[in-house]
């Protein structure tokens, strides 16, 4: 791998108005290339007052640039999102599973269209603010954990292949959260004290409930246990995910109620009582979409550590590969609430080696279909 | 990096002279043209010497031009305006659809407000067909709003016909001579022209000044209050020192427009003439001979706008979509669309070339060799 000089290494930085990006695209400054900032509008927002969550992020991004130094640009990828995007959402949760928008928005806008664009633009390299690193090791490209655990986005950029990472930078990947801010702060950067955006870009502070609901039409129907008892109402399976106690309202004796299950064809929501109840526990999946970091070819069947979660601890387990871009994954002890729809993982050490989307989920060999 | 700025229909840099008056202006004319004094008659007669220049460019008499604080407020005081004042004959009110913003947005107030507003097609060179204009005119229109030429492809409307046409009805004709006014030689009799809006800052003035014109038969309800400023029209003590730099630019501009013109027309040619022969493939969006010759807008066939501005702004050459942007990114352009329909490719590779008096024949050329090549990189 050539290292060209970093004055002459144009380097597109993806920039949200947030202040991971900002100080990105800081600290590259700082270290010489020829940065530009660009802003990805993917999502209108404006309200009846004209007021546009990316606007104002935008403006953001503006003050930092100019703080910096460096050229700023916009770029606008609302059709692209929704087509591959919110698209998929939308179908996920008519389909009863627990989609992530943030994974395909990495696979099909960040590191596709947006990275594109930034070789448009003559860039050498597309940079983000995620907490991820990559290194050139052993004659292929790697994809490792953020250094700090508790921000660590590997999860989300799973889908990420070599091609891709050659392209990309992560440059405060190697930092603690607090140390980013820290830098920003000293910077005097507009964006040091921005609070972090949580939950789902396109819907970011409002009431998710609500903003689904203005895409799917939500169908009331019964909570019942797996017994057949009645335990209340719920407004619409999709404002449900597995393993949720949040929201059933179902009170009582004995210990809390959890979102066990769903039945599609009744529209009936499973529930279920305590934390560990058994029912949510499993010990196999089949993930799909399966996307490995590295080119090399895998042993048919090989140990390593999984998530099936953001911010989910590490879980042994055994990968045997299928044919169609499909894996089975054996858990060395049983794990609650595996969710189809979500991502399954994996990661040998540091090192994230891929991932997929969990699409059956077994227990004893026995696939369990009221998971979705 | 020696940059070249294509971008005067945006705003156009300031010329020289009127830096020199404004300066001379804002430190030895420092009263308040309403006040009695010498101070105050120093400052009135700053506004009446330009009052009569601007006038006087356009066929009007001096009592007929409003200061403002640009085309845009100029554009808004015309049609809410008349609407107020004209709404007991009817609440009808017809434009086009490749109007700028400021009156595509006042529209929609309008309507908002209880008027019905036309918005008549265009063809595919930008251009209003006057019999549709006739077959929409109805005995409660009050108002009729059509550009002289327009902002983002240069397309000159037929406002002579279009003034012909509504001499003889009850609607007022407003015409935003915004993006025309400098160039284009206009005669506010000749073409029948009720109310007419002009900005500083695009014929080398500065920025934040404009008047409007308003016939003096026409009954403009006032949309500020508080002064006698402009005959109780416009309320607020007058920027002195832009009205007079606004003033030196539209002498400069009087004084150089056929030289401007012919150089424009010609750089034009150029343009299309080297693009050609660099084999690059593209579309004039308007016509050459229709049109405003400051103004070139140009469709690239399988590239795409944001790509387009960004790669030539990082070669030194600002151009621009000549349309609205949100959050920085570009929507596609009502003109062209209004032009070519909403599925038209042209929507996402066309950019706007636009000429000034800092303009030179080698800026042409290194701007067609250096979008020939973007084009190339692009379309791999």
């Amino acid at each position: 791998m050539e290292q060209k000089d970093p004055k002459n290494t144009r380097v597109v930085v993806g920039m949200s108005g947030g202040v991971d990006s900002s100080v990105a695209a800081l600290l590259l400054k700082q270290q010489g290339y020829d940065v530009i900032g660009i802003f990805m509008k993917n999502w209108d927002d404006t309200d009846d007052n004209g007021v546009c969550t990316a606007t104002e992020d935008y403006n953001d991004v503006i003050r930092v640039c100019n703080q910096i130094g460096i050229p700023y640009y916009a770029v606008n990828f609302e059709k692209q999102y929704w087509d591959k995007v919110f698209t998929y959402f939308l179908e996920e949760y008519k389909a009863g599973r627990t989609p992530n928008p943030d994974v395909m928005c990495n696979k099909e806008i960040k590191f596709k269209a947006f990275l594109e664009h930034a070789m448009s633009l003559g860039a050498d390299y597309l940079a983000t603010g995620h907490y991820a690193r990559v290194v050139y090791r052993d004659g292929e490209y790697k994809m490792l954990r953020g250094i700090d655990e508790n921000k660590d986005q590997t999860y989300f950029l799973n889908q990420l292949t070599q091609e891709q990472l050659s392209k990309v930078m992560f440059p405060i990947g190697h930092l603690e959260k607090a140390k980013v801010r820290e830098i920003a702060k000293q910077a005097n950067l507009a964006t040091a004290g921005k609070k972090d955006s949580t939950g789902i870009c396109f819907i970011g502070e409002r009431n998710f409930k609500e903003f689904l609901s203005q895409y799917l039409p939500a169908q009331p129907g019964n909570m019942e246990t797996f017994e057949g008892e009645i335990k209340g109402r719920h407004e619409g399976l999709m404002y449900h995910t597995i393993g949720q106690r949040h929201g059933l309202g179902i009170g009582g004796a004995g210990e809390p109620w959890f979102a066990i299950g769903k039945d599609l064809k009744r529209n009936v929501l499973y529930v279920g009582q305590g934390f560990h109840n058994e029912k949510l526990y499993s010990d196999a999946i089949i993930a799909t979409n399966v996307s490995w970091v590295s080119n090399r070819p895998k042993p048919t069947e090989f140990d390593c550590t999984a998530k099936f979660r953001y911010r989910q601890e590490d879980h042994k387990v055994t990968v045997r590969l299928l044919e169609g871009e499909r894996c089975q994954v054996f858990f060395h002890e049983p794990i609650r609430a595996v969710t189809p729809g979500q991502s399954a993982v994996f990661y040998n050490g540091e090192e994230c080696l891929g991932g997929g989307t969990i699409d059956e989920v077994y227990k004893n060999g026995e696939r369990l279909t009221y998971v979705g | 990096m020696e940059r070249i700025y294509l971008d005067h229909a945006a705003t156009s840099p300031m010329h020289p002279k009127v830096i020199e008056r404004m300066l001379e202006v804002m430190r030895s004319v420092p009263g308040n043209p309403s006040s009695i004094h010498s101070f105050g008659r120093e400052a009135r007669r700053e506004l009446d010497l330009a009052r009569e220049v601007m006038a006087k460019s356009i066929g009007a008499k001096v009592n007929e031009i409003i200061f403002t604080s640009g085309g845009t407020e100029a554009d808004n005081m015309a049609l809410f305006g008349v609407a107020e004042n004209y709404q007991q004959f009817g609440k009808h009110v017809i434009t086009t659809a490749v109007e700028h913003h400021a009156v595509l947005h006042a529209c929609q107030k309008l309507e908002q407000l209880g008027f019905e507003v036309t918005y008549l097609p265009v063809d595919e060179t930008g251009r209003i067909s006057v019999s549709d204009l006739e077959a929409a005119l109805r005995d409660d229109t009050i108002l009729v709003s059509v550009m002289y030429g327009n902002n983002e492809v240069g397309t000159l409307q037929p406002i002579k016909e279009i003034g012909e046409l509504l001499k003889n009805h009850q609607a007022k004709f407003h015409t935003d001579a915004v993006q025309a006014y400098g160039i284009e030689n206009m005669d506010v009799d000749e073409c029948f022209i009720d109310l007419l809006s002009v900005s500083a800052h695009k014929i080398n003035g500065p920025k934040g000044t404009g008047f409007l014109y308003v016939r003096s038969d026409v009954k403009l309800a006032p949309r500020l209050f508080g002064g006698e400023q402009e005959r109780k029209r416009r309320a607020g003590t007058e920027n002195v020192a832009s009205i007079a730099g606004f003033h030196e630019a539209v002498v400069i501009a009087n004084k150089e427009r056929d030289e401007k013109r012919e150089k424009f027309i010609n750089f034009k040619k150029m343009m299309v003439q080297r693009l050609q022969e660099l084999s690059v493939e593209f579309a004039i969006n308007g016509s050459l001979e229709n049109s405003l010759p400051h103004i070139l807008n140009l469709s690239f066939p399988g590239t795409n706008v944001e790509a387009m501005l960004v790669n030539l702004d990082l070669g030194g050459i600002a151009v621009s979509s000549g349309s609205a942007c949100t959050a920085g990114s570009i929507e596609p352009s009502h003109v062209l669309v209004a032009m070519f329909g909403k599925e038209s490719e042209r929507l996402t590779n066309s950019i706007r070339l636009s000429f000034g008096f800092s303009t030179t024949a080698e800026e042409i050329i290194k701007t067609a060799e250096e979008t020939a090549k973007v084009v190339s990189r692009l379309k791999k």
